[in-house]
């Protein structure tokens, strides 16, 4: 009843309806809306991509890419969609604008238009992108062929069709996208905080997009710095990677990477914060070691921009730079580790329910776990010279996002899905999908490390016989994860149905941050009065 | 003994291998359901591979611990069994042991760790130097002091003789003589590629405009198979590395027989 009240009450305020209500939109409610469902169109896209190569690689042989060129270009999009278009836009723009707000006790963000023109420039990105798939490329082939990585010289001389031109441009329109969202979170969490809401009360989501923003901030304009050098290497007879006319193809590696680790923790810190929130809420405890969980973050970030080399080791970087990043990046498992056992320490003692968002969790912990000490396996220059550019890095990465920050971005989807759109999920279907995922993905990817410990490379549209057996039990696990997919989207067509209404704390005495104390969905303007903190 | 099987299964090749029991260690190639690296053949792949147990034996044994514990936490704290949660959010004493104890951890795989990197750029004095220089899509071979230059390319599917391993195997190896030091150059010149053989444990990018170098000292006779490990366009998968690690004698055969084709001037002026 309370909520109808705010509704009536809200309604006589200016705000559009019809297609204005979404394309002219500065609401942060909205927009995380818009965000929430790119992000499912990309991840759809990104999905049956990886079918694509997982039906590919199940038999030895080219069964469905002739030119084995398409391959790569298949691999170089699944990547870039699922990171650029899937991942971050759940993430960030569509949990970050959704419920960042709320849990800060502001009306809306910050800067609304610029809101309204982050969200927009990604659609032109995603279409940039999906159309460079279809230009000339490489020699003889459509698409960019070059990986989500790109290397030079494979993306200037090596790939001379407009494609590469294409895909250059979409990432420019990503990046400043994400660098203009990033000002606009840093400038709410600074600025809009609720009376009383100190840094060291905010939840530990807002932290979470707080440090993610600001590597954001730092990391993207480098990554635009290189790619508009790379544009002119193309174009413009410039020569900054191109070492016949005294450039260096590894400074684009450089360069890259500088922007591309950091890329890796902002795809996962956000879901350190969706986790603690979904961890606490469930076990009825508050979080255990808080301003160690929040300063691990920190310092993960931090330390994040250190590391980047190596990705490099095989390139031909001196013994000393390897000996250094061999360091910089083990120091790493020291605040990843904090956060693993403070999550469990949170559990201990706590009164756990198992609804479908603490399975995510619980996953998450359990699967990033299993990522996070490949890493450090790989972290050290002297094996990972057996294992770059093989499928246990391919294991590795996997764990870490595919299952980890994809696991999070599920149980915020579950634990957020009451509030955002005011009905309840189906639970049966939830654990279902939750289920499929967990078993399809473990299926999928464990094998890997087998495969990467035998020596296959990475990027390989065909592959010797021997590696046969684990890719076929490889591909079984992805068709399996990739049915959690299917119920996923049949569970939210299943709840919309149903509209079985949520009420304002679905979740209980353990949901203790401001977005539970608003009715589901919140009115349109969130908060008539400014909550206080005490 | 142990070598004269090794011969044997690799002269059987694939059909003996498709039959070979799993989780077998490839010899020089991957074998099927492998979980483990290929045999050893140089003293630093050794080196990877104990250590790589070493730390495969820790990692196994955080997410076990972690495991443990997540699977006591959710018997013993679960609604049921502890329906009124304890408020508890800080332990100074647990806080400082696993920061402590992963810092310790960390030092212990660290210490062997650098040992390893820094074994593998101990260059050892040169008994051997070639030059693997890559291209789009194959790798050319120089003995520069002998004057020998050849192209590596991959034998098509059809081409392949019984035993020979598909995407694997090509028409001229790279040919080297056991127990001794080669070092290999490695160069490109379009774009970036990778030489890399598992079972030397070896993997050093060919970048155009740099001359990278690597080396490996084979203790055993036999073929060792690798595959381009840098992304480098459309027939990355195909363009394979083999290499014949032969003994003295043979060795010595194929140089004069490949120098005396290679160039017939070097050949009489040696006489």
């Amino acid at each position: 009843m309370a909520a109808q009240s705010v509704h009536a009450e809200v309604a006589h305020d200016d705000h559009p309806w019809g297609w204005r209500r979404w394309v002219y939109s500065t609401n942060h409610k909205d927009i995380g809306t818009m965000y929430l469902i790119f992000a499912m169109v990309g991840g759809v896209v990104g999905g049956l991509l990886s079918m694509a190569i997982r039906a590919e690689l199940m038999r030895p042989g080219l069964q469905i890419f002739s030119n084995p060129d398409t391959y790569n270009v298949i691999t170089a999009a699944h990547g870039l969609i699922m990171i650029f278009f899937t991942v971050m836009p759940a993430m960030i723009g569509g949990f970050g604008n959704w419920i960042v707000p709320l849990m800060i006790g502001a009306p809306d963000m910050a800067f609304p238009r610029m809101n309204n023109i982050s969200f927009w420039l990604l659609p032109a990105s995603f279409a940039l992108l999906v159309t460079s798939m279809f230009m000339p490329g490489g020699p003889g082939s459509t698409g960019v062929g070059a990986g989500w990585t790109i290397y030079a010289p494979l993306s200037t001389s090596g790939t001379p069709g407009p494609a590469m031109d294409f895909a250059i441009l979409s990432l420019h329109l990503a990046g400043a996208s994400s660098i203009l969202g990033a000002i606009n979170f840093i400038t709410t969490i600074f600025n809009m905080r609720a009376p009383g809401m100190t840094l060291h009360k905010m939840p530990l989501f807002v932290w979470s997009i707080l440090v993610t923003a600001f590597l954001l901030l730092l990391a993207l304009p480098v990554l635009a710095g290189a790619l508009t050098m790379l544009l002119t290497d193309r174009n413009f007879g410039t020569s900054f990677f191109d070492s016949a006319h005294g450039g260096d193809p590894l400074l684009w590696q450089h360069l890259f990477w500088f922007f591309g680790h950091p890329e890796v923790y902002i795809m996962i810190v956000p879901g350190f914060g969706m986790v603690s929130q979904i961890i606490s809420t469930f076990s009825k405890k508050p979080i255990f070691g808080y301003l160690g969980m929040a300063y691990a973050m920190v310092a993960i970030g931090v330390i994040g921009f250190v590391v980047w080399a190596h990705h490099m080791y095989a390139a031909g970087i001196s013994v000393n730079t390897q000996a250094y990043f061999v360091f910089a990046t083990m120091v790493i498992a020291v605040p990843t580790g904090i956060k693993i056992f403070s999550w469990i320490a949170t559990m201990w003692g706590g009164s756990l329910t198992f609804r479908v968002p603490m399975l995510w969790a619980l996953g998450f912990i359990f699967l990033f776990t299993i990522g996070g000490v490949t890493g450090v396996v790989l972290a050290n220059a002297g094996v990972d010279r057996s294992f770059t550019d093989t499928y246990y890095v391919v294991a590795h990465f996997h764990y870490v996002l595919s299952l980890a920050a994809v696991f999070t971005i599920f149980g915020g989807w579950y634990y957020w899905f009451p509030k955002i759109t005011g009905y309840m999920y189906s639970e049966s279907l939830g654990k279902l999908h939750f289920w499929l995922m967990f078993i399809g993905a473990n299926i999928a990817f464990f094998p890997m490390h087998f495969l990467g410990l035998a020596g296959m490379p990475r990027r390989i549209a065909d592959y010797p016989d021997a590696f046969s057996g684990w890719n076929f039990i490889a591909s079984i696990g992805s068709y399996i994860s990739f049915a959690g997919l299917l119920v996923f989207l049949l569970g939210v067509a299943h709840a919309f149905a149903r509209k079985v209404h949520a009420p304002a704390n679905p979740w209980g005495a353990g949901a203790t941050t401001l977005e539970w104390t608003l009715p589901s969905p919140p009115p349109f303007h969130s908060y008539e009065t400014l909550p206080r903190i005490k | 003994m142990a070598i004269l099987n090794r011969m044997l299964m690799y002269v059987s090749g694939a059909a003996m291998l498709a039959t070979a029991s799993p989780a077998l260690a490839g010899e020089g190639q991957p074998s099927p359901w492998q979980m483990t690296f290929q045999n050893a053949a140089t003293p630093i792949m050794e080196q990877i591979t104990s250590f790589h147990r070493f730390v495969n034996i820790i990692i196994v044994c955080i997410a076990l611990f972690v495991l443990g514990l997540m699977i006591y936490v959710m018997v013993r704290f679960n609604e049921k069994r502890n329906p009124q949660p304890s408020r508890t959010t800080h332990n100074t004493v647990l806080e400082i042991a696993w920061t402590v104890i992963p810092v310790l951890i960390l030092v212990s795989i660290a210490i062997p760790s650098f040992r390893l990197l820094f074994a593998q750029y101990d260059f050892p004095k040169a008994d051997l130097t070639v030059t693997a220089t890559a291209s789009q899509w194959y790798w050319t071979y120089d003995y520069p002091d002998y004057g020998i230059t050849f192209a590596s390319i991959i034998v098509q599917d059809a081409d392949l003789k019984p035993g020979q391993p598909r995407l694997l195997t090509v028409d001229h190896e790279l040919v080297v003589p056991v127990n001794k030091n080669v070092i290999v150059q490695v160069k490109a010149v379009d774009v970036i590629h990778d030489w890399a053989v598992p079972s030397f444990g070896i993997k050093i990018d060919a970048v155009p405009g740099r001359l990278q170098r690597t080396w490996f000292r084979a203790e055993r006779t036999g073929m060792f198979y690798g595959q381009c490990s840098e992304l480098c366009g459309r027939n990355h998968a195909f363009m394979p590395i083999a290499v014949h690690v032969v003994s003295d004698e043979e060795f010595a055969d194929w140089l004069a027989k490949h120098k005396s084709s290679a160039s017939l001037d070097d050949a009489t002026a040696e006489k």
